[in-house]
């Protein structure tokens, strides 16, 4: 990073505001939060979100869901393929973030971003398959025709994981817009710049407005209205508790899994052990925001 | 008052042909060790649009050796997620030089325009992005959970669809980690050649990919060669045979995509305009020269008519000529052996006593032409119901009963695909599940995904392409 010195050209700052539906607003509450690097140092305010900005994120992801879903799969691979494109292209800018956030050497750092861009090009390669591993023809005991497709659930609420900023992230929301969902993502709250970065991304490459939505602020402040939210289908609590949160009591978790009780979310827990984000991640992330849809129709002349 | 089509002709300057061709292999264009050159001609004007080599054994030896250092040194142990990211490069490539590899087609092919443009390169970038997707992922579809590569692929493949087979064959056996030799049809070798030139723009290392072109001797060397672990030939059901018996006794493994007879049967209650389409799309696309083509029409006898007065009407609709004009349905045939076939085999239709009736066209002077056409009065003894003619020939034949018709739609060696048309889903199903055909296509025909399996039952040959299902083929 290019420190404001003396004789140097002054550095020209970036404002981290939300991304919502398309748009860089910043909170409508008007505050914003002190971000610090791994070293303690200051390093920007950003947008500090809250519950109207966290409603307005869900009325973004449901008017953008149905179109997302009805893209052809392969459609949809594309764009998400575009956007690992795109990573590629701002890679140091995510090596510099993500080092001075999550306080890695330059080194690791370049691995950590090559593995999220290679993540996001492995979950854009699921988007036309999962259909045919998932689903398939069921040979029940009649004249029928019976087939099984897997379909998204709906609108995602995310609490990101805390420590890994990009590919802890990447991991968690390419998953689950891979396969048509749409998403309302609560960044790392120490570490929210990465994923501010990452939505500029997003907006530059193809994918439409209001797939993906990212909020920054307090996780404990912004994901019980998340979770409470009647339209919100499905809610991972990866970063809320437990081993990859700074709340390791799961107290909070439980909390919200409670409140998302109330219209039946699909709920994924905190990991009891710490993920370990560069490991294959396999299936489950595509899985558990898929809802399995079968067809019978009778089958005669 | 009638308005005319004013010519609307595709820019051939968007490619830039060499005048001769070399061989590739292990990464470079190589002259072929023998003097002989063939040379490839457009079907429309018969104009010689480049000079290619003509690889021998010794050619299809070097090239079988650079495949096999390829796989041990580099190809067959790399991650799958590089593997990926080296396919996602080829169909991006594939992509961004779309409109070049369009134009080339219809050149060597004689197809239209419109259906190279629109049909041929998009499933080929296509199927290297569907493909790409599976590389890092094949332990997810179900073969086990350490699925191997088999080593090199011997492929073959026909003039039909040059570069979409092309896409077909190396997509595919890339991303189970195989490398390959592939031959393009003696008369379409041009994309294939450039398709070589996208692999070097996309840095894929050398001998990934090998492209050895020739008659039909060069594929049988290559299909012959004792370090080709696997082959995958696209082409008539005689030469399949050929190869299967070849192939016996040895270790390699194989897949045929042959010739079909496909029945395409129209029920009473179809929508009959929709049907119209479809009958014509089944057997008029790429001039009829498509192996799953609806060659066989079966038509509820109570409609026959009726669907015969549209279809004749449809027909002289459709506009036959040069293949680079935009409002070209029609193109010309691909070359002057496969013209003598087909006229060989309307001529049995003839004196074998079925009745002829071709589209009211102009045919241009120059190149090879056939007019769409279609027999009624068509039995099932008749060599036009039997054999396939591979053209713009449409027999017509017809049924009763719903038994009746699966009788005759399955009275055929062939079972490569079907069509059905009806508006009752039930029957449409009931079909489907009689029918002995590895595709069938329900008020529609003639429609290709690469996530969806395709592949024949019978002496249309074995093994799938597209999807989870046409890894197999190239795993162990």
């Amino acid at each position: 990073m290019t420190a404001d010195r003396p004789g140097d050209r002054l550095t020209v700052r970036k404002t981290f505001k939300l991304y919502i539906g398309g748009a860089f607003p910043r909170s409508e509450s008007g505050r914003s939060f002190v971000v610090r690097d791994a070293e303690g140092r200051f390093w920007a305010n950003a947008a500090q979100a809250s519950r109207k900005d966290a409603r307005d994120a869900v009325v973004a992801a449901r008017t953008a869901q149905p179109g997302w879903a009805a893209r052809a799969p392969y459609l949809r691979g594309q764009v998400l393929y575009r956007v690992a494109e795109v990573l590629e292209g701002r890679k140091a800018q995510f090596a510099a973030e993500v080092g001075r956030g999550e306080g890695l050497a330059a080194p690791r750092a370049e691995e950590v971003v090559d593995a999220a861009i290679d993540r996001w090009v492995w979950y854009a390669g699921w988007a036309d398959k999962v259909g045919q591993v998932l689903g398939g023809a069921n040979p029940v005991a009649g004249p029928y025709f019976n087939l099984s497709t897997p379909e998204p659930t709906g609108v995602v609420a995310v609490v990101a994981p805390q420590e890994s900023s990009l590919l802890g992230l990447v991991s968690v929301v390419a998953p689950v817009v891979a396969t048509g969902n749409t998403v309302v993502v609560i960044a790392s709250e120490r570490v929210p710049l990465p994923a501010v970065t990452l939505a500029e991304v997003l907006a530059t490459s193809d994918v439409p407005g209001g797939v993906v939505n990212l909020l920054t602020g307090r996780v404990a402040e912004i994901a019980p209205w998340l979770a409470s939210h009647l339209d919100v289908d499905a809610l991972d609590l990866t970063g809320a508790g437990g081993a990859d949160s700074d709340e390791p009591t799961g107290q909070l978790a439980g909390e919200l899994e409670a409140a998302a009780a109330e219209n039946l979310k699909r709920v994924r827990r905190p990991p009891v052990v710490p993920e370990d984000w560069t490991a294959d991640p396999g299936m489950d992330r595509l899985r558990w925001t898929l809802e399995i849809k079968t067809v019978w129709h009778p089958v005669g002349v | 008052m009638v308005f005319d089509y004013a010519p609307a002709p595709e820019s051939r300057s968007v490619v830039d042909l060499r005048s001769s061709y070399g061989l590739f292999i292990d990464g470079a264009f190589v002259d072929a060790t023998g003097p002989d050159r063939m040379k490839t001609v457009n079907p429309a004007t018969e104009e010689v649009l480049a000079e290619v080599g003509v690889a021998d054994a010794a050619d299809v030896d070097r090239a079988v050796a650079a495949a096999r250092r390829a796989h041990t040194a580099v190809w067959g142990a790399m991650p799958g997620r590089e593997r990926a990211k080296y396919l996602y490069r080829i169909a991006r490539i594939v992509q961004e030089r779309a409109r070049e590899l369009a134009v080339a087609e219809s050149l060597d092919n004689g197809k239209p325009i419109r259906e190279s443009r629109d049909v041929d390169l998009p499933l080929a970038a296509a199927w290297f992005f569907h493909y790409a997707g599976w590389a890092d992922k094949l332990e997810h579809a179900g073969f086990g959970p350490d699925p191997q590569p088999l080593g090199v692929a011997g492929q073959v493949i026909p003039w039909n669809f040059p570069l979409l087979m092309l896409a077909w064959k190396i997509a595919p056996a890339l991303a189970c980690g195989n490398t390959v030799v592939l031959k393009p049809a003696e008369t379409t070798p041009l994309t294939a050649l450039l398709f070589a030139e996208i692999c070097q723009q996309a840095d894929l290392p050398p001998g990934v990919v090998n492209i050895v072109t020739g008659p039909g001797a060069t594929g049988q060397a290559l299909v012959e060669h004792a370090g080709v672990d696997k082959v995958a030939f696209t082409g008539s059901t005689a030469v399949g045979r050929q190869i299967a018996r070849t192939l016996a006794g040895t270790s390699k493994r194989l897949t045929l995509e042959l010739g079909g007879k496909a029945a395409n049967v129209v029920f009473e209650d179809a929508p009959l305009d929709q049907a119209v389409e479809g009958i014509v799309n089944g057997i008029f696309f790429n001039q009829g020269h498509v192996c799953c083509a609806g060659s066989r029409l079966l038509v509820q006898e109570s409609v026959h008519d009726d669907v015969l007065e549209r279809l004749k009407r449809r027909m002289a609709e459709l506009r036959v000529g040069d293949p680079l004009d935009k409002n070209t349905d029609v193109g010309a045939i691909n070359s002057a052996a496969q013209l003598a076939r087909i006229r060989e085999l309307s001529a049995a239709g003839d004196a074998e006593g079925a009745e002829r009736w071709s589209a009211p066209c102009a045919l241009p002077d120059h190149g090879f032409w056939f007019a769409p056409t279609l027999f009624t009065g068509v039995t099932q003894a008749h060599r036009i119901a039997r054999e396939e003619i591979f053209g713009p020939v449409l027999s017509v034949l017809t049924f009763r009963t719903p038994a009746e018709a699966v009788a005759k739609a399955n009275n055929t060696p062939y079972g490569l695909s079907a069509g059905v048309w009806s508006e009752k889903g039930s029957r449409i199903l009931w079909m489907a599940a009689q029918l002995r055909a590895g595709v069938v296509w329900a008020n529609t025909f003639n429609v290709f995904d690469p996530a969806s399996p395709f592949g024949g039952y019978k002496e249309s040959g074995y093994g799938r392409e597209g999807g989870r299902h046409g890894l197999e083929g190239y795993l162990r």
